[in-house]
């Protein structure tokens, strides 16, 4: 059976962004940048499954600028069997991305995509779905457990209320929650084996996807402040505080 | 223009959430058109023609919508969307599990999560855990788009009388069936729509201390939400993760205990009107965006607070 993953090269989770100064943009020079922690938490997942032995074979594939290799060594690293970089330098939004991972699917027919629930740059929530729906396919979203049993998928899913179990035919798309695992942390042999390992590249205009935005970013601003509060004394300052000058309790 | 709203609601009750969209709708204009897809879901549609501002309701009742799975909603809502200008869906867990795969088949980029409406292409949206805004446009001929709840009043949820309309013809994809749900019951609030929450973080230490909090939520009649290491920690249920990637709140008073405050906590809960913090570090975090800062043994204030409520 074989796994794909989807993985994407993000500002690491610990930088707060500010904008450039001309507001044209989100200020990236010289961030720390890491593979989404969605993503990673998806490879894990692929990993475990390949250790299983539900999984025979693990491919991870990014879009991006050429730098988004770095996260598919990481991928490697961790335990995929090769990689594949559609390669641009473009502005991309979910519906190319999920274009470009279709086209990828369409040559490779993996049986099992996984991929993050979100990626934490522009917090879209939607490639998972979008590849879902370009491919004709089932898409559990969300996911916290993963049961493949022969031609069928079990997927326990996060939800507002709480949890909800589906079961899918295969293949299917798994988009990975929180609590799906706790990915493991690449050791220092595997690193050096993933540099050995295979990386293909190819681009959007190869696979014949125009990635062309249909939505533009006009400016990004910083959100409104708040008002620097204060510090109470104790519980009865607070108490005070909360009915007499906030007025939010009676 | 005119705009189709996805209704939230779970075959008996309209989410109170779809009423921010509705708000939403109205700034951008045109007539507003809200679908109730479920199974036996007539009373949904009842209070949805009630709903100030909406023209008509499509109800679209069928076995296939039953669980509201994506393979089949998506569809339906492609379908039927086809024929307006914009369509809409409060940002809940449906509403982003649907929402992207319905505007995948229409071939158009979604936008999610909006906190403001500039014009009829044109929106803000909060990006990178909220820690910039974004404008951006849309030049897809349908605009496919997840409000964000809390940037939205509520729209009054009576004073309309449209005309409801019954869809035919269903959309099962065949891809997905439903097994089990595992709901908590609570007879709090919701988080999303509570004027007060309290949150606990890790500072709490287990499940059992979160009991602490039950007492002060009784008397203040708030919703409980806890930080993701709380959550994953096990000492509460996923479903009360506030924050980037759990849910977005903003009460009139947040209570956060035992809570660092995280950029992605902050995302879920910094546009609260008053934001209190309970923390025995007083340089944590979360007293930068706290309005009042009380640095204190979580154990020691919890019980005194709740006494002098
Ligand atoms: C991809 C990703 C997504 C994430 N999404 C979210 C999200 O949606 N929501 C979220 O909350 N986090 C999220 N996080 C996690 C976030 O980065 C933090 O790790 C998390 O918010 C920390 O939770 P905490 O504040 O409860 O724990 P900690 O950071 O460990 O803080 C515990 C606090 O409790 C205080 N404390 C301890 N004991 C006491 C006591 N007896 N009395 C008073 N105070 C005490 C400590 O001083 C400390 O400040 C995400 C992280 C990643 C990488
Ligand atoms: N450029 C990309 N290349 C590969 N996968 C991506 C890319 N962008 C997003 N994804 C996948 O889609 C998930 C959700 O991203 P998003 O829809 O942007 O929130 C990510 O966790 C990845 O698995």
């Amino acid at each position: 059976m074989k796994v794909l993953v989807a993985v994407k090269r993000v500002v690491d989770y610990n930088v707060k962004v500010r904008p450039k100064a001309d507001g044209s943009g989100v200020d990236l020079a010289n961030v720390k940048m890491s593979i989404n922690p969605f993503c990673e938490i998806a490879v894990e997942e692929a990993v475990r499954l390949k250790e299983k032995g539900v999984a025979t074979e693990i491919v991870a594939v990014t879009v991006g600028a050429q730098q988004s290799q770095e996260q598919l060594r990481t991928a490697l690293a961790l335990g995929a069997d090769r990689a594949i970089l559609v390669s641009t330098d473009e502005t991309l939004e979910p519906l190319s991305i999920a274009k470009c991972l279709k086209a990828i699917c369409d040559a490779e027919s993996p049986d099992i995509i996984l991929m993050g629930k979100q990626a934490i740059d522009g917090d879209n929530n939607q490639t998972g779905q979008m590849l879902a729906a370009l491919m004709g396919i089932g898409q559990a979203t969300f996911a916290s457990e993963l049961v493949i049993d022969g031609a069928n998928a079990s997927v326990t899913r996060e939800v507002d209320g709480g949890l909800q179990t589906l079961t899918l035919s295969l293949p299917l798309i798994v988009t990975a929650d929180l609590r799906l695992n706790e990915p493991r942390y690449a050791s220092l042999p595997n690193i050096m084996k993933a540099k050995k390992k295979p990386l293909d590249n190819t681009t959007p205009a190869d696979l014949g996807v125009d990635v062309t935005p249909r939505v533009t970013q006009l400016s990004v601003e910083l959100p409104a402040e708040r008002q620097a509060g204060i510090k109470v004394d104790d519980v009865a300052q607070l108490v005070d505080k909360l009915k007499n000058e906030a007025k939010v309790i009676s | 223009m005119s705009i189709l709203i996805v209704a939230e609601h779970d075959n008996s009750t309209l989410n109170v959430a779809t009423l921010n969209s509705v708000t939403a709708a109205g700034v951008i204009g045109g007539d507003v058109h809200i679908l109730v897809a479920g199974h036996g879901c007539s009373a949904v549609a009842d209070q949805a023609a009630q709903v100030m501002g909406v023209a008509k309701v499509l109800l679209a009742d069928s076995a296939a919508y039953a669980h509201a799975l994506a393979e089949n909603v998506a569809l339906l809502v492609a379908n039927l969307g086809a024929g307006y200008s914009h369509i809409l869906a409060t940002s809940t867990s449906n509403a982003k599990n649907i929402m992207p795969r319905a505007a995948a088949l229409l071939d158009v980029q979604a936008i999610s999560d909006i906190s403001a409406v500039v014009d009829a292409d044109t929106f803000k949206r909060p990006i990178y855990a909220g820690n910039v805004i974004a404008t951006v446009k849309s030049s897809d001929a349908i605009k496919v788009i997840v409000v964000r709840g809390t940037a939205f009043d509520a729209c009054p949820a009576e004073g309309g009388a449209a005309a409801i309309e019954a869809v035919t013809g269903e959309h099962d994809a065949g891809k997905s069936s439903f097994v089990s749900e595992a709901v908590a019951k609570s007879d709090r609030p919701e988080l999303t729509a509570a004027e007060v929450v309290i949150s606990g973080g890790r500072g709490m230490g287990n499940g059992e201390n979160f009991a602490l909090l039950d007492g002060i939520a009784d008397k203040l009649g708030a919703a409980i939400g806890a930080s993701r290491a709380a959550v994953d920690a096990g000492f509460v249920p996923n479903d009360m993760q506030v924050g980037q990637t759990g849910k977005i709140v903003a009460p009139d008073l947040y209570v956060a205990v035992g809570i660092s405050g995280a950029i992605q906590h902050l995302a879920g809960m910094k546009d609260s009107k008053v934001i209190v913090a309970i923390n025995k570090d007083e340089d944590a975090p979360i007293f930068s965006v706290a309005d009042y800062g009380l640095v204190a043994d979580l154990f020691d204030a919890l019980p005194e607070f709740e006494a002098a409520l």
